[in-house]
C-alpha cells in the first residue's frame, strides 16, 4: 500500500471497502447523523445498491427476506439511537429464525458514549441476547477485520444476525484499509462434519425401527440439503413432516409427505410424529409450537436428532443419537450408510406404518367449509398456489393468514416460503418480500399479508414504488386480529376483546395501494378470485395490492389448543380425528 | 441441585462479562459465585464460575455458553481433584481485651492480620469455602464490622493444562456466491 493510500482513507471508506469486499451487493437503510459518514462514501459504491427503505424496521425484514430468499447475508443499516432501536425486532427475528444478517449501525463519537448524548442508545448491549454476536468499533483501524468476521459468523454454522455499531469518530477518523486474509476466532469452531460412530448408530436405529419419520426444520433450508433430504426420503420410504421453518424443503406433492406438524398441522403429520417409535429430527428444534405439551409428545419414539447447534440437541427432548454437523453433510452421510445397509440386504419394514399414515392422510386431507358466496381465506390461497405455481416465492406475515398460506399454497421448492416462525413477527411479510424480490428479481414474490399485519409495515409499498420493486401483496382482509379472535372464539366465550380492526371501511387498501403508487385490486366473490390474481400476474412494472375481502369467521384447522397434548388435536371444532389402531 | 464448578475460558474483550451474566440471567440459571482474572496468556481471561444446578441443567448452560463467539474454553471442575480457593477479608472488632482471643483465632486458621486500629482488627484468610465459614463462626462473637468475599477459584491437580491447546485462525472465505 502507497504512503498516499495509507493515509487518504476514512473510516467511513473503509467500512464501505469492507462490505463490498464482503459481498454485500445490497444494503437496505436509512440515515442519520451517527451514520451520515458512511452514507458519503456508499453513494459512490458501483458494487453495492443501497435501497432507502421507510422505516429501519423494514430494513430489517427486508434483509431477511433477502437473505432467506437467497442464501446469501442479508445487510442493512441505521443511526444510532432509534435507528438502531428499530432494528431490534428483525434482529431478534433473525436470530430466532437462523437468518444470515449483518446490521451496521452508527454509534455516537467514541467520546460521547456513555454521555447520554443525543440519540446514542446502547444498542450493543440491547442486542446482546438477541444476536448471534455483536460489535462496538472505536478505533478506525479494527474496520474491516470487524466486517470479516462479522460476514463470517454471520453465515457459517447455524446462521444468525450479527450487529456491527461503529462509533461516529471511527467514521471520521484516518486509517488504512487491509482486508484480513485470516480470522482470529478462537471461541468460534462450529463442527459440519458429522461423527461417522453416531451415523452408524442413527442408520442401525433407522433399520431397526417400524414407524419412522423425517422430523424435517428450517435448518435444512438454510443448509441447502433438500436434495440430499429427497433421496434419504426415497431410498427409505420413511414419511416426511416439515416445519412452518421447512416449508419447501421437500415437495407437497410428494406422496411421502404428511405436510406440516404442529399446533395447526395437518392430522397426519401430528399423528405421525405422535405414534411414531423413531424421530430423525433434522435441522429442527423441537419448538413448543411442534410438539405441544412435551410430556405427552411422541411417547414411544426415540430421538435422533442432527443439528449444526449442539446446544439445541437435547435442550427440549431426550436425544437417543445426538448428531452434531451440518444438515446436508448429516443427510447425506446416511444416506451412504444406508445405501451400503440396502446394498447388503439390510432395508427397514414400514410398510404398515406407511399404509396406516397413507390411511388417516387420506381420511383427514385439509379442507374448509364452503361457504355459499362469501370469500373463504383458504380458497384464496388454494387459488394463489394453483394459479401462481410453485415457482413464485410466498412471504407470510404472522396470524391465520400464515397458517392458511403454509397449509394451502403447496410448496415444491426450498426457499419459495418465507416466514416470522419463531419470533411471530407481525409486519414481517411486506418488507421481507421486498428482500425477497430485490434478491430474487426474475422471481414472482407474493406477499401473502393479514389486514392487521399489513398495516404495520405498509409504508414499504413507497419503497417498492421508488425502487422498481414489483412484489405483490395479497391482503387477507377479514377485518380483525384474526388468530386473537380465533382464540377469543374457543377460549374466551366469542368475547372479542379489541380484535375488531374494521379494515373492510378503514383504510381503504385500493386508494391506500394508489396513493403509495401500486395498482390496488379487490375482490370479494369467489367467481372473481382468478380474475384478479391473474390480472395482478400481468403487472409486471409497479407493485400490486389485492384486498382479499374475505368472511371473518373461517378459522385455522386442524388445531391443538395450547399446552394440550398432540393426541387432543381437533380437525374441525369439536371434531376429533379417530385413527384404527388396528391398522399399526 | 448440586453446586457445580466451572472454569471458562475467554477472550479479553470489553463486554464479556455482560454477556455471560445476561446469559445465566435470561435462561434463569443462578450464579453462586463468580471470579474473573487474566491467565498465562495475555489475550486470555480465566472466569470461575459456580453454578447450583442439576445435572442436565447444567449440559445447556455449558452448551449456551460455548456459543458466545468469545468463550473459548469451557471445564467442570471436580471438586475432588481439583484444589479451590476463596479470599475473604474481614474487619473484627477487638479492643485491648478481645484482641488476644482474636488472634488466636487468626493463628489456629492460618490467616493474617493485614490491618490493625485500636478497636478492630482486618484479617486476610484464603481457603475453600468450608474453612472460611468456620473461621467467620469462631470469630462472630467478637463483632464483625465489615466482610468482603471474592469468588471461588479453582485449578484442577495434576501437571495437565486446560489452556494449553493452541488455537489456530480461521482463513477469510472468498464472498459467499449465492446458497
Amino acid at each position: 500500500m502507497t504512503e498516499q493510500d495509507a493515509t487518504g482513507i476514512t473510516g467511513a471508506q473503509s467500512l464501505i471497502q469492507s462490505l463490498e469486499q464482503a459481498g454485500a451487493e445490497h444494503i437496505f437503510g436509512i440515515p442519520g447523523g451517527a451514520i451520515l459518514p458512511a452514507y458519503d462514501p456508499l453513494m459512490d459504491s458501483t458494487r453495492i445498491r443501497h435501497i432507502l427503505v421507510r422505516h429501519e424496521q423494514g430494513a430489517g425484514h427486508a434483509a431477511q427476506g433477502y437473505a432467506s430468499a437467497t442464501g446469501k447475508v442479508g445487510v442493512c443499516m441505521a443511526t444510532s439511537g432509534p435507528g438502531a432501536t428499530n432494528l431490534v425486532t428483525p434482529l431478534a427475528d433473525a436470530h430466532m429464525d437462523s437468518v444470515p444478517l449483518v446490521a451496521v449501525t452508527g454509534q455516537v463519537g467514541a467520546s460521547m458514549i456513555g454521555t447520554d448524548a443525543f440519540q446514542e442508545a446502547d444498542i450493543r448491549g440491547i442486542t446482546m441476547p438477541i444476536t448471534k454476536h455483536n460489535f462496538l468499533v472505536t478505533d478506525a483501524d479494527d474496520i474491516p477485520r470487524t466486517v470479516a468476521e462479522a460476514f463470517h459468523i454471520a453465515s457459517t454454522g447455524r446462521p444468525g444476525p450479527v450487529l456491527v455499531d461503529v462509533a461516529k469518530s471511527a467514521l471520521q477518523a484516518q486509517t488504512t484499509f487491509a482486508w484480513p486474509t485470516e480470522l482470529s476466532l478462537p471461541g468460534y469452531r462450529p463442527v459440519t462434519r458429522p461423527h461417522s460412530k453416531q451415523i452408524r448408530e442413527a442408520a442401525k436405529l433407522i433399520l431397526e425401527s417400524r414407524r419412522p419419520v423425517l422430523y424435517v426444520g428450517g435448518g435444512t433450508i438454510r443448509a441447502n440439503a433438500s436434495r440430499e433430504l429427497a433421496a434419504l426420503a426415497e431410498l427409505t420410504g420413511m414419511p416426511v413432516v416439515t416445519t412452518l421453518m421447512a416449508r419447501g424443503a421437500f415437495p407437497d406433492s410428494h406422496p411421502q409427505h404428511l405436510g406440516m406438524p404442529g399446533m395447526h398441522g395437518t392430522v397426519a403429520a401430528v399423528a405421525g410424529l405422535q405414534r411414531s417409535d423413531l424421530i430423525i429430527s433434522l435441522g429442527a428444534r423441537f419448538d413448543d409450537r411442534v410438539t405441544g405439551n412435551l410430556d405427552s409428545f411422541a411417547p414411544n419414539a426415540r430421538v435422533i436428532h442432527a443439528d449444526i447447534d449442539p446446544a439445541e440437541i437435547g435442550k427440549n427432548r431426550h436425544a437417543d443419537v445426538p448428531i452434531v454437523g451440518d444438515c446436508r453433510e448429516v443427510i447425506s452421510d446416511l444416506t451412504v450408510a444406508l445405501q451400503a445397509e440396502a446394498d447388503a440386504g439390510h432395508t427397514g419394514d414400514y410398510e404398515a406404518w406407511v399404509d396406516f399414515l397413507a390411511g388417516v392422510k387420506k381420511k383427514y386431507p385439509l379442507g374448509y367449509d364452503d361457504t355459499d358466496d362469501s370469500l373463504a381465506p383458504q380458497y384464496v390461497m388454494e387459488r394463489l398456489g394453483a394459479l401462481v405455481g410453485p415457482e413464485a416465492i410466498y412471504v407470510a406475515g404472522v396470524g391465520q393468514h400464515q397458517m392458511w398460506a403454509a397449509h394451502f399454497v403447496g410448496y415444491e421448492h426450498p426457499r419459495t416460503w418465507i416466514n416470522s416462525g419463531g419470533l411471530g413477527t407481525m409486519g414481517f411479510s411486506v418488507p421481507a418480500a421486498m428482500g425477497a424480490q430485490v434478491g430474487r428479481p426474475d422471481a414472482t414474490v407474493w406477499s401473502i399479508d393479514g389486514d392487521g399485519c399489513f398495516q404495520m409495515t405498509n409504508q414499504e409499498l413507497a419503497t417498492c414504488a421508488i425502487e422498481g420493486i414489483p412484489i405483490k401483496v395479497a391482503v387477507v382482509n377479514n377485518e380483525s386480529l384474526g388468530m386473537v379472535r380465533q382464540w377469543q372464539t374457543l377460549f374466551y366465550n366469542e368475547r372479542y376483546s379489541n380484535t375488531d380492526l374494521h379494515s373492510k371501511r378503514i383504510p381503504d387498501f385500493v386508494k391506500l395501494a394508489e396513493a403509495y403508487g401500486c395498482v390496488g385490486l379487490s375482490c370479494d366473490s369467489p367467481s372473481d378470485v382468478d380474475a384478479t390474481i391473474s390480472k395482478a400476474m400481468e403487472i409486471n412494472d409497479v407493485p400490486v395490492v389485492v384486498d382479499f375481502r374475505v368472511h371473518r369467521d373461517a378459522m385455522v384447522w386442524p388445531m391443538v389448543a395450547a399446552g394440550t397434548s398432540n393426541d387432543d388435536i381437533k380437525y374441525a371444532r369439536g371434531l376429533a380425528p379417530q385413527f384404527d389402531e388396528d391398522d399399526l | 441441585m448440586s453446586k457445580h464448578t466451572l472454569s471458562v475460558l475467554v477472550e479479553n474483550k470489553p463486554g464479556v462479562l455482560a454477556r455471560i451474566a445476561g446469559l445465566f440471567s435470561r435462561r434463569g440459571f443462578n450464579i453462586d459465585s463468580l471470579a474473573v482474572g487474566p491467565t498465562e496468556h495475555p489475550e486470555v481471561s480465566r472466569m470461575t464460575i459456580v453454578v447450583n444446578v442439576e445435572e442436565s441443567p447444567l449440559e445447556q448452560v455449558t452448551k449456551q455458553l460455548n456459543k458466545l463467539v468469545e468463550v473459548i474454553k469451557i471445564v467442570e471442575l471436580d471438586g475432588a481433584a481439583s484444589v479451590n480457593r476463596e479470599l475473604m477479608l474481614v474487619k473484627i472488632k477487638a479492643d485491648a481485651e478481645a484482641r488476644g482471643q482474636v488472634l488466636d483465632a487468626v493463628q489456629l486458621f492460618k490467616a493474617r492480620v493485614v490491618d490493625v486500629a485500636p478497636d478492630a482488627v482486618t484479617v486476610e484468610i484464603t481457603g475453600n469455602a468450608g474453612k472460611l465459614a468456620d473461621f467467620l463462626r469462631v470469630v462472630e462473637p467478637f463483632g464483625i464490622r465489615e466482610l468482603v468475599q471474592s469468588g471461588m477459584v479453582a485449578v484442577s491437580r495434576g501437571s495437565r493444562s486446560i489452556s494449553e491447546r493452541p488455537v489456530r485462525p480461521v482463513p477469510v472465505p472468498p464472498p459467499a456466491a449465492a446458497g
